[in-house]
């Protein structure tokens, strides 16, 4: 290990102390029920009209955005100090996938929070990209520095790049999958009405439109990757496809968002099935990245542990 | 939830019926999910193709369920008929739904939008105001301001539809699936792949019988070999000696000396992992490699029966490697089951093992019998295997580079090793088309979710002041039928005033 290897280390650390910190101030941001709506409190003849402080959560969320930039930048620098040490693409085995993923998840949910206010899906994208670091600097870890021949290759940076903003759409769009899920759920429990901290989501219709944004979004750039890695194939092992497990489950995640967005124009089918199949997308590209190369024996496994 | 009818009872319309139903978009999601679904097991179970010897220890295994599942097909999922059951179905599901919507989006590219409704407040998101200008001033303008949109106009409204390359882009891809299937098809078909191992100083040349397995297309036979050949003149392979990725290989890379037909002069080439060598349509790749260990087998006279290199198969990452000698012009025959040990080391629990890659302290650790091989019956044996039923075991022993260990029978020297380099030669005569459609699919993919489908309407009515009454209304093929962003942009580049434009949530 050297000085690189250590700076990388620390900022990745430093970028977890920051998510951990934004994780707090959303959850506090959620914990507080935003109540735009005056309240009217009758007081004999006259009705006194309240209108309530700004809710505490505005400002929880806000430090929440604040402090998930930063930890991104934190993350950022850690990710890219690993690939000049490793001199490579910081993408070489599992532990480096996870840190870029992790960047891919944070950038997606960052990059779209520009162009529409996106506080209610902090804490989700905060959670899971915490876990993601969590399990890369415990059980992943490695200095693995150099690259095992079949991934010396220009593929790697373009067919693995793609996945890993495949990462982080494909999670963002499970977060807004599931909460739209949860609201619905609740909607139908209470004739219509949330309370609580679902207050801050928006509607269940919303969500729905969301995820299927961002999954539009991802499922060409999946069928970018997947042809990629295909080409890649055909070039290292003489056939652009063989239905190795990493390949299936590849094929697998590429047909179940596929299924997702027939049944987005299937009548019937668009509401909460659509997002259970979104879910079942996500779940197999996690199954892909985890189980694959973690449980079974595939061609793709060198990625080392 | 669509309600279907029950299926009517005549053949005819019971034909109907069913076509209706596997061209449903419902038909399709389902078979979609069954296609994720047969999908599986092939990525759990040992498959056939790429590993025939997982299968056979599973089944050995599973006495029982072994041969179920071999008999049903899960060993070889990708070939299985309900495997291609459900993939087809799919695609004539595809191809009965996909040619009615071209022909309804042709005629849709060749008429006008339809008319305009008669009441537009109905629909969601309509914007009205008071205009100063006449009637025809402002339908006029709204003609200007939808620029590009294919426009309807009538008398006091207009209508106007943009977006059509959506539902290009949904025919493209799904067509493009159509090409793709057969773009695969054709390399399944045609084309051929065989795997070798040659070692260091031998030589390969394409035909038949000199692949070590084959599996060729349904129609393709030998004519289709092309006659390259090529000898392996030196192999280097590195393996990494840093603590952290110890052992694993840093470099690989295969020199041979390659002739395109037995009378062209031979040409140096280097082989590595992701770079083939190209000869004559097909694709030489290096895939694996191991250790040849050279023995010396000698009769108890000390005539020589037998003095060549023996392909040993790694079977771990530190290239423990085991292999088979047999020896059938011995009296009696004789055989050895051997292992190849590149860095010796030897523990109770793993017994003789190789602990690097790297050939810094070789031995062969050796079983040796004798009797009859069995090669007589007619019956092809594997080269890595010994049939030791009907053998008597000799002995055991371990030698390193030039030793010798003599017997009763005679004596076996190990003198040396080479190297081995695994190539698959492989040729698919469908790859262009399946490139070429899968990529036509994305591109098709990338218009269907990126374009938007719109609808516009401009109303213009005469007010009793003597100014005009505009209304401008919308709707989406998606985002839940709402059009509000191109409404706003309307209403605002037809001047309409601020207040009446809501604000945009995008
Ligand atoms: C190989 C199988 C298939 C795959 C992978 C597939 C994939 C897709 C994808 C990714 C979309 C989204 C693009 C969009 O929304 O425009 C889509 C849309 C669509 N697919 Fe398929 N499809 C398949 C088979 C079928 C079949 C069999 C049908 C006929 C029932 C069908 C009918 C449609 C329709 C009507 C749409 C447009 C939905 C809309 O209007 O938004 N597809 N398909």
């Amino acid at each position: 290990m050297n000085g690189l290897a250590e700076a990388s280390n620390a900022f990745i650390y430093a970028s977890m102390a920051a998510l951990t910190v934004a994780m707090v101030a959303f959850a506090i941001a959620f914990s507080g029920k935003r109540s735009a709506v005056p309240v009217v409190i009758p007081a004999g003849d006259v009705a006194l009209v309240e209108r309530p402080a700004p809710a505490p959560g505005r400002r929880a969320s806000n430090i929440g955005m604040s402090v998930t930039w930063l930890a991104t930048a934190l993350l950022f620098i850690g990710v890219v100090l690993r690939g000049l040490w490793a001199d490579r693409v910081p993408w070489g085995n599992m532990y480096e996938f996870s840190i870029t993923s992790a960047l891919g998840i944070l950038l997606v949910f960052l990059i779209w929070s520009t162009r529409r206010d996106l506080r209610w899906l902090g804490l989700f994208v905060v959670i899971t990209a915490l876990l993601t670091l969590g399990l890369a600097v415990t059980v992943l870890y490695t200095e693995a520095a150099q690259l095992v021949p079949a991934l010396k290759s220009y593929w790697l940076i373009i067919h693995v790049s793609a996945a890993i903003v495949c990462a982080g759409a494909f999670t963002v769009g499970a977060g807004t999958a599931s909460l739209s899920l949860i609201r619905s759920r609740v909607e139908s429990k209470n004739g219509g009405q949330v309370s609580g901290w679902l207050t801050n989501v928006p509607s269940t219709e919303r969500l729905r439109t969301l995820t299927n944004r961002v999954l539009a979004f991802a499922f060409p750039l999946w069928t970018f990757a997947v042809i990629a890695g295909a080409i890649w194939a055909e070039n290292a092992w003489g056939r652009y496809w063989g239905w190795d497990p990493k390949e299936t489950w590849a094929f697998i995640t590429w047909v179940l968002y596929a299924a997702y967005l027939h049944a987005r124009s299937t009548a019937g089918w668009r509401g909460n099935v659509a997002s259970w199949i979104a879910i079942l997308g996500w779940i197999s590209f996690l199954i892909n990245y985890f189980g694959v190369n973690i449980f079974v024996n595939s061609l793709h496994s060198y990625a080392g542990v | 939830m669509v309600i279907t009818a029950p299926p009517p009872l005549s053949t005819g319309g019971f034909l109907r019926w069913s076509w209706r139903q596997l061209t449903s978009m419902r038909t399709s999601l389902i078979l979609l999910f069954a296609l994720a679904v047969v999908s599986i097991p092939g990525s759990i179970l040992p498959q056939r193709g790429t590993n025939p010897i997982l299968v056979d220890e599973w089944i050995e295994e599973a006495p029982t369920w072994g041969p179920i599942l071999d008999s049903l097909g899960f060993f070889d999922v990708y070939a299985a008929p309900w495997f291609a059951a459900v993939y087809l179905l799919l695609f004539i599901s595809l191809i009965g739904c996909v040619i009615p919507r071209a022909g309804v989006h042709w005629a849709a590219l060749r008429t006008q939008p339809p008319p305009a409704p008669r009441y537009l407040t109905r629909f969601p998101g309509t914007i009205e105001w008071a205009d100063p200008r006449s009637e025809s001033e402002v339908l006029a303008a709204a003609g200007e301001a939808l620029k590009g949109w294919r426009i309807r106009a009538e008398d006091g409204a207009l209508s106007a539809e943009r977006g059509y390359l959506k539902e290009t882009g949904n025919l493209i891809f799904h067509i493009a699936l159509v090409g793709v299937l057969i773009g695969v098809a054709l390399g399944g078909l045609f084309g051929w792949r065989g795997n070798v191992i040659v070692r260091e100083g031998n030589g390969f040349s394409n035909t038949l019988t000199q692949f070590d397995a084959w599996g060729g297309g349904r129609l393709t036979g030998d004519m289709a070999l092309a006659p390259f050949s090529f000898t392996l003149t030196d192999f280097r392979v590195e393996f990494s000696r840093e603590e952290a990725q110890r052992g694993s290989p840093t470099l690989f890379q295969a020199e041979v000396s390659y002739q395109e037909s037995p009378q062209a002069a031979p040409v140096r080439e280097v082989v590595e992992v992701n770079y083939p060598l190209e000869a004559d349509g097909a694709k030489v790749f290096l895939v694996g490699h191991g250790y040849a260990p050279h023995f010396i087998v000698r009769d108890a006279s000390g005539a020589v029966l037998f003095d060549d290199s023996v392909p040993f198969l790694p079977q771990d990452g530190s290239f423990t490697s085991t292999g088979v000698l047999k020896v059938p012009d011995a009296s009696p025959q004789l055989g050895f089951t051997a292992l190849f040990l590149p860095t010796t080391a030897v523990d109770d629990i793993r017994g003789p093992h190789s602990t690097f890659p790297e050939a810094d302290d070789p031995s062969v650790f050796l079983s040796a019998w004798k009797g009859d091989l069995g090669l007589d019956g007619g019956v092809p044996q594997s080269v890595y295997t010994l049939k030791t039923e009907g053998m008597e075991q000799i002995g055991l022993e371990a030698l390193v580079p030039g030793q010798t260990w003599e017997f009763p029978e005679g004596s076996i020297e190990f003198t040396g090793f080479d190297r081995w380099a695994s190539f698959q030669i492989a040729h698919d005569p469908g790859k262009e088309v399946t490139l070429i459609t899968a990529i036509l699919a994305m591109i098709g993919l990338i218009l269907t979710l990126s374009v938007r489908r719109r609808r516009i309407w401009v109303k213009v009515e005469k007010l009793p002041d003597g100014r005009t009454l505009v209304q401008v209304a919308g709707i989406a093929r998606e985002d839940g039928g709402h059009a509000t962003p191109e409404i706003a942009y309307t209403a605002r580049s037809l001047g309409a005033p601020a207040e009446v434009i809501p604000e945009e949530d995008e």
